[in-house]
């Protein structure tokens, strides 16, 4: 087995409606607080790899690989762009992980970027369902809030999961959002102003919906060698896992539940020979509040069809038994596509450092992130350490 | 001092509620009327354009004036709804209102803010003594895309001011714009609707450019917002211009009385001198009036106004309550042939 692979350095923007940062400014301040939190210079770094959904669609802008090295000024290196919707940044970390384990690279940095609001709304919604089945999804008006009430409506069928106990996923990622200083909503919401949002599709509200976000993150990666050198306290991966669904909801064997989270879930916890009780709290992908119920029944943190209940009981509050989304998550934090994957992981590396300031979780020792892309189409997690 | 030597309004008869164009939409008409602070909005008659609205308010403005139309040397007229795209709008107020052949004209456009362009461009000719009164004039008959979010608050009207030094009602004491190169905003030659920037038409548009505009001339004449007893703002809907005047430190009375826009929808480039018209209607010697503008693209012009005794004495008769209380509701099917939204409509007989 080759060595193991340590995160040394994170940045990361604010995330927002930011009106006067452009995709390459994101992505570029992002890119340089981490090389400068790694303490490491530009000709140290062996390669880049960019998350990033649709740079085209959203900004006019593709062949972003180049881009990107061009404007951190390491034109040269060798830079890679990697796309799997909304996990593409997760699936960026995974390429750039592989290519330390493989032995080509020592140092590599690993960023995310999605600049989303120089477009109008209705452009943004088809863009988005780029990430679904265009001829089965999307050319016959289904867009992902309508895909993921059908799921919401299914689990609610199943397991009888409440409007409530859905709605108390946005309460609590709202929480948690207002301790976070990059956070889009810095504000909490109630119960009842989630319950009375505007309907976005039935059941699903405005309140449960993550947000048009822009934003970029980055963390800089190296081997075991060159981690032990150049840091004091690595954070160590111990997972790095995937897995594929079909890309069309439609196809699933079940529609409350993520076959690929569920594998890659199991695969993630071999490589770390670790069990879901051994996690000390997780970033999960809700982008629609349903989601992150079905991601915690999918991880194991409790039963399936239990989520909505643990949710419910508290326990993945900051203070509860398994933190989830400490960050705020997309709901709360914000959702700039390809950045998410790589904000979640600067999110666990922060509180595995212990600098979480006034949402850390004590004592956290690891962490998992949980990175989907579309419907389900994608599922990549990580598992971090801070031993 | 250079000023307001009289004004007048105009304001189209018929009335379209929210409710109903959301009735056609299947949209949440209360929900809208809530979060955008508008009610129902004025639809111009299947015969009116910026020209009518341009004229009666001219009308009104040189009766209230009572200056001789014969010695206004400029007429300019801020739309971007002119009925012609080349031959000007002015020249047919000018017609209109007798005050040919001994003076100049032209058409502005600067989205909503061109009727605060016009009265600017007055004062310095008034002030030079090139000219000895001045027409600015803010009239549309703004348009939306049927469905998109414009519609619910589009409307029609316009005000016209005459700016002299003779028998002034309200000194401009000072004016101040804030401009930007701001795409929020924009319809292209050959457009029949315009276009616009969502979410990005608030934060980094209006209110940058209103408070902006309004911080400066405050700052430059060493003011403070409870140094006035009125504020007027653009109204493309009443959130907006309630949550700048918040911002700026403003009460609500001081903005209240010219916030118009929950009855009588967004006039565009009428917008701030129907509001500035309204606050005139009441205002009395010694009252202080700050007056910022809003234009897409983007801008704004500032104006501190302090009412003279004249205002008292020559009160302006036909206000803009008694055009608001005038009215005929109608619905969709009325307003879209009314506003040509209709396709291959047959001649009248």
């Amino acid at each position: 087995m080759s060595s193991r692979v340590a995160v040394i350095g994170i940045g990361i923007t604010e995330f927002g409606e930011l009106w006067d940062e452009s995709y390459r400014a994101l992505i570029t301040k992002a890119g340089t607080e981490a090389i400068n939190d790694a303490g490491i210079e530009g000709n140290e770094i062996d390669g880049l790899y960019i998350g990033s959904m649709s740079p085209g669609l959203f900004s006019g802008q593709e062949h972003v690989s180049s881009l990107v090295a061009d404007y951190s000024g390491l034109a040269g290196i060798p830079a890679t762009r990697v796309e799997a919707a909304c996990a593409s940044g997760g699936l960026a970390f995974r390429e750039a992980y592989i290519s330390l384990k493989s032995g080509l690279m020592d140092i590599v940095v690993a960023g995310g970027v999605e600049k989303m609001t120089d477009s109008p709304t209705s452009s943004v919604m088809i863009t988005l369902m780029g990430a679904g089945d265009q001829e089965w999804e999307a050319f016959k008006g289904a867009t992902f809030p309508a895909l993921y009430a059908l799921m919401a409506r299914r689990h609610m069928f199943e397991y009888g999961t409440t409007l409530e106990q859905i709605s108390e996923v946005a309460v609590k990622s709202h929480h948690n959002a207002t301790l976070n200083p990059n956070a889009q909503f810095k504000f909490n919401v109630t119960l009842k102003q989630v319950m009375n949002s505007p309907p976005v599709a039935e059941p699903l509200r405005l309140l449960h919906c993550s947000p048009i976000t822009d934003g970029a993150a980055a963390v800089v990666l190296a081997t075991e060698k060159k981690a032990k050198k150049l840091c004091e306290n690595p954070i160590w991966v111990e997972a790095s896992a995937i897995s594929t669904d079909t890309i069309a909801l439609h196809d699933r064997r079940s529609l409350s539940r993520m076959d690929a989270s569920i594998r890659a879930a199991k695969y993630a916890y071999e490589q770390a020979n670790l069990k879901p009780s051994d996690i000390d709290f997780a970033e999960v992908h809700d982008c629609f509040s349903i989601a992150e119920i079905m991601a915690i029944e999918s991880l194991g943190f409790c039963k399936p069809g239990e989520g909505g209940k643990l949710t419910e009981d508290g326990e993945t509050k900051l203070d509860g038994s398994i933190p989830i989304n400490p960050s705020g998550g997309l709901k709360g934090k914000g959702h700039p596509v390809g950045a998410t994957g790589i904000a979640q992981i600067v999110e666990v590396v922060e509180q595995l450092r212990g600098d979480a300031g006034k949402r850390q979780i004590d004592g956290a020792e690891i962490g998992l992130t949980h990175n989907i892309g579309g419907s389900g189409g994608t599922c990549v997690i990580h598992i971090f350490s801070n031993r | 001092m250079v000023g307001i030597v009289g004004y007048g309004v105009y304001l189209p008869i018929y009335r379209i509620k929210v409710e109903e164009i959301a009735r056609v939409w299947g949209t949440n008409g209360s929900r809208i009327s809530k979060s955008l602070f508008i009610y129902e909005k004025t639809v111009p008659s299947i015969d009116e354009d910026t020209v009518t609205i341009s004229v009666e308010a001219a009308r009104n403005a040189v009766e209230h004036s009572e200056v001789n139309p014969k010695e206004i040397g400029a007429i300019y007229v801020g739309s971007e709804s002119h009925p012609y795209v080349v031959k000007p709008t002015a020249t047919i107020v000018a017609a209109a209102i007798d005050a040919i052949e001994n003076l100049t004209a032209a058409d502005y456009e600067f989205a909503c803010k061109a009727g605060t362009a016009a009265i600017q461009t007055c004062m310095g000719l008034v002030e030079s003594d090139i000219i000895k009164y001045g027409l600015a004039i803010g009239a549309d008959t703004s348009q939306g895309k049927p469905g998109d979010a414009l519609e619910y608050t589009a409307s029609a009207g316009g005000a016209a001011f005459i700016i002299g030094k003779e028998g002034v009602i309200g000194e401009i004491k000072d004016t101040y714009s804030y401009t930007t190169d701001t795409p929020d905003f924009w319809r292209r030659e050959g457009r029949d609707f315009p276009s616009h920037g969502a979410r990005f038409t608030g934060k980094p548009a209006y209110f940058k450019h209103i408070i902006s505009a309004a911080r400066g001339i405050m700052e430059r004449n060493d003011m403070k917002p409870k140094d006035f007893d009125y504020l007027v703002l653009h109204q493309p809907n009443g959130k907006f211009p309630e949550t700048a005047a918040k911002t700026l430190g403003f009460t609500r009375e001081q903005l209240h009385n010219s916030l118009l826009v929950p009855y009588i929808g967004n006039t565009y480039s009428g917008s701030t001198l129907l509001g500035l018209a309204a606050t005139l209607d009441k205002a009395n010697g010694g009252d202080k009036i700050l007056v910022v503008s809003y234009g897409s693209g983007a801008g704004s012009d500032a104006f501190i106004i302090e009412v003279t005794k004249e205002n008292e004495k020559r009160r302006n008769k036909k206000t803009v309550k008694k055009y608001m209380e005038k009215r005929i509701y109608i619905d969709y099917s009325t307003y879209a042939k009314f506003k040509g939204k209709l396709k291959g409509v047959a001649l009248q007989k």
